[in-house]
């Protein structure tokens, strides 16, 4: 292994996997297919991590049938100039400055042969730094089908490193790319085949020494390239600005004398690169003369992006992926949720009645269960996510949907993921990774759970049933669907205004552009769907399922502690109870009774001691921590209308919202109504401290409030710092606080309540 | 002065240069250069961004973006 600190392998892989010995790094741009290939090269036994201090996945495996060969797989980049935190990744890695990380043996570099040119500038840039490269040229088979024809041989002469015609998705040409890494690579050739413009060459020749002289350590191949990349680019300008401040101040007037010559040099390497390219491949490359001007892709996109058609068929596939995340995954979260409480049951039977009981039923495993429940949600959410992105869907939808979200502070990368938002924000966020743009990426993140999840539903239903009267309002609509409608609709106008409050005063400035590839649509590879969302729910488990399940026991624990003293009117009731059921037990018994009869008298029992068990529990939750932390905090709900009780069950639902229906059950004494709400309403209604007016003064701060610590811990996994997902709890708490607060003084204003 | 903006879909121009150096570097990676032909193949259904067609593969920009970019028509 590499000295780096890398979290725990996610894949089982063999204990003791013998010392890498070799690096091959895969690079290429986005939708060429590397991870096929890459999953072709390592088998399934990959490992997935961080790399340090950023959220881009580190995807590593051995070659299979060597395993001291290490495969890693680079996300996909256009460019080695970092302008986003994917390919300031790929670049630090292939430079060998990534952290724990030295540079790779050899670079495969994955190319769509159908798309050879652009995909060909990345490939000159990683020649450019040195590195033996291989080019693996997939999609031969897209190539014949657009009618294009290609001289292999002509394009490896040319280029100076061998090319492999590959078919990755069918596993052709895999066994010809084994064979040359495993003969070794020679580097490719030292002379850059490329020319400079010569105003800006003579120039980066003069930096690149001055740059060699300042830290040697940067190998002599990398010199122009790196002199190169800071002339043209401000982020790689910044890596030198303590390293080499020589070279930095240099780099500076360069500039200035170039723009006061008008020399365009901060396209002069793209227009050097593709100036070699351009010509190059129109002479490897040769149309068929009966081939079609328009590809099957381009029909298809006709159809799918056409201006009436194309957006009724994305709101069609919406309604259909929302339905699916709705409903379909219900029978699967109800049959998690019971298989947690039948393990409960059994451990309960097993473990001695007390607080390891609790502590392992109540804390432990229903923690895991909160984990676990969303499972299905996460999968088929990306299940869906992953079709669309296969196909090349995905970016249609971005492009159908860019103007609309845009004027909002989004981009239509956003449509998806806040949609989603609807039924859990937890896979909505993870969806947010499409976005490639980060300040779109980051307001995405930050207003998604404002959109009513479908935890919020077990909430509004029961005080909307309690509360809101069901007459008639406008002709099938009653007065609680439309209470229902507008809740709904609060969290999404919220959420826009969020969004263009994010983008108007935090991210002002900040030009956010759109820029994207519309990659030709492709026959999705269920393959590689099921492990990306094996993947997906692997990293929900094990990152943001360890902050879930700590929270779950904290929670417990603030619920359960400090015990209650004992009622001694409770204590007689249940003693008088036992000794009156161990009575008749015994009795019973003694008279040979049936096993029916037996079961008769223990229901009975049973019955009896709900209602003791119940009082108990009513009165230990409000002598526990979250009780009096109800009645600490009761004078700062109080302007909102909630007593000590509703204060005790918002804290208590902050792991997730559903919860409070359940608190509140325990405290009026109700629990044994189990989900029996008909009960709970009723002495809801019953309490004069509740009244329609609190009803939605509390609905409407569960519209705003994040109650809900898995959003919370995957907003920290996906975001990589714990300062966005404290700015978000803390900014939907305000807005909840102060939207409560005009609900209901308002509403007192007014005379209701 | 024509500019990528002002191309219908399905015309075809050649670009000559930029009128704001405002331009995202990575329209110049994807080799939108001077030069290069460039097909606007259509618009989104709400009017922005457009789809063109360069170096063979399709490419998404917003008209504000487009607006910058000089072309000569084809």
């Amino acid at each position: 292994m590499s000295g780096s600190c890398h979290e725990p392998a996610v894949a089982s892989r063999p204990p003791q996997a013998p010392a890498i010995v070799q690096r091959i790094a895969l690079a290429g741009n986005p939708n060429v297919g590397k991870t096929t290939l890459f999953n072709l090269l390592t088998g399934l036994r990959q490992k997935v991590a961080n790399y340090p201090g950023v959220t881009v996945e580190r995807k590593s495996g051995r070659l299979v049938g060597h395993e001291s060969i290490e495969v890693i797989d680079l996300p996909g980049t256009y460019s080695l100039n970092p302008r986003s935190i994917d390919e300031r990744v790929a670049y630090e890695v292939l430079v060998g400055r990534m952290q724990g990380e030295p540079a790779p043996d050899v670079v495969v570099c994955v190319v769509d042969a159908a798309n050879l040119e652009r995909n060909l500038y990345l490939v000159t840039q990683i020649m450019d730094l040195g590195l033996p490269v291989v080019v693996a040229l997939n999609m031969m088979d897209a190539l014949a089908e657009n009618g294009l024809e290609l001289d292999v041989k002509g394009l490896a002469q040319r280029l100076g490193v061998p090319v492999v015609p590959m078919v990755a998705r069918r596993g052709q040409g895999i066994d010809r790319l084994k064979e040359i890494l495993l003969r070794g690579v020679p580097p490719p050739p030292a002379k850059r085949r490329w020319t400079l413009m010569p105003a800006v060459t003579s120039v980066v020749e003069d930096l690149a020494r001055q740059l060699g002289e300042e830290v040697p350590d940067v190998p002599k191949q990398q010199r122009f390239f790196e002199a190169l990349s800071a002339l043209t680019s401000d982020t790689l300008l910044e890596v030198w600005k303590r390293q080499a401040p020589r070279f930095y101040q240099a780099v500076l007037k360069a500039r200035q004398d170039l723009e006061a010559r008008k020399v365009p040099y901060r396209q002069a390497e793209m227009i050097g690169r593709y100036g070699w390219l351009s010509p190059l491949v129109a002479e490897v490359l040769r149309r068929r003369p009966n081939a079609q001007e328009r590809t099957l892709s381009d029909r298809i996109d006709a159809v799918l992006t056409h201006r009436i058609a194309g957006p009724l068929i994305f709101f069609g596939l919406l309604l259909l992926i929302f339905q699916a995340i709705f409903s379909w995954a219900v029978p699967f979260m109800d049959a998690i949720e019971a298989a947690v409480a039948w393990t409960g049951e059994q451990v309960r039977a097993v473990l001695p009645d007390g607080f390891l009981e609790d502590l392992i039923v109540d804390g432990a495993i229903t923690g895991v269960g909160n984990v676990l429940v969303f499972l299905p949600q996460i999968l088929l959410l990306f299940f869906f996510l992953g079709i669309m992105e296969d196909t090349g869907y995905m970016a249609r939808t971005a492009f159908i949907m860019d103007r609309l979200m845009r004027r909002l502070g989004l981009s239509g990368a956003s449509v998806v993921p806040l949609l989603s938002g609807y039924a859990c924000a937890v896979p909505a966020i993870m969806a947010a990774r499409t976005l490639d743009n980060e300040r779109d990426r980051i307001i995405t993140i930050m207003v998604t759970p404002l959109m009513s999840c479908s935890a919020r539903l077990p909430v509004y239903t029961l005080f909307i049933a309690a509360f809101i009267p069901n007459i008639p309002v406008l002709g099938p609509l009653n007065a609680q669907g439309l209470a229902m409608f507008s809740l709904y609709l609060l969290g999404t106008t919220m959420a826009f205004v969020a969004a263009w409050v994010l983008k108007t005063f935090v991210f002002k400035g900040e030009s956010a552009y759109f820029v994207m590839e519309l990659p030709p649509y492709r026959a999705p590879q269920l393959k590689q769907i099921l492990y990306r969302m094996i993947d997906r729910a692997k990293a929900f488990v094990t990152r943001a399922g360890k902050i879930i399940f700590s929270l779950s026991i904290v929670i417990w624990f603030l619920a359960s502690f400090p015990r209650a003293e004992l009622d001694p009117a409770l204590v007689a009731q249940r003693q008088t109870l036992e000794t009156w059921y161990a009575h008749a037990r015994d009795s019973l018994e003694a008279a040979g009774a049936s096993a029916a009869a037996l079961a008769e008298l223990e229901a009975t029992y049973e019955a009896r001691l709900a209602p003791i068990a119940d009082a108990e529990a009513a009165r230990q939750i409000s002598q526990s921590f979250i009780g009096r932390l109800g009645h600490a905090l009761e004078p700062m709900m109080r302007p909102l209308g909630f007593d000590w009780k509703i204060t005790a069950g918002i804290i208590s639902s902050f792991p997730a919202r559903e919860v409070i229906v359940g608190t509140m059950a325990t405290i009026y004494g109700v629990a044994h109504a189990g989900e029996d709400e008909i009960i709970l309403r009723q002495v809801l209604r019953a309490d004069p401290a509740f009244s329609p007016l609190v009803a939605v003064s509390l609905m409407v701060f569960y519209v705003f409030a994040l109650q809900c610590m898995s959003t919370l811990a995957i907003a920290r996994r996906e975001l990589g710092t714990w300062k966005w997902p404290a700015v978000m709890w803390a900014y939907m708490f305000a807005l909840a606080y102060l939207f409560s607060l005009l609900v209901y003084q308002g509403g007192r204003w007014l005379g209701l309540g | 002065m024509v500019t990528l903006r002002d191309l219908r879909p399905g015309e075809r121009g050649r670009v000559t240069g930029y009128v704001s150096d405002r331009l995202p570097p990575r329209i110049f990676e994807m080799g939108l250069l001077p030069g290069t032909e460039v097909e606007v193949v259509r618009l989104a259904p709400l009017g922005d961004p457009i789809d063109l067609k360069v170096r063979g593969f399709h490419l998404s920009i917003r008209k504000h973006e487009a607006e910058l970019i000089q072309v000569e028509r084809l």
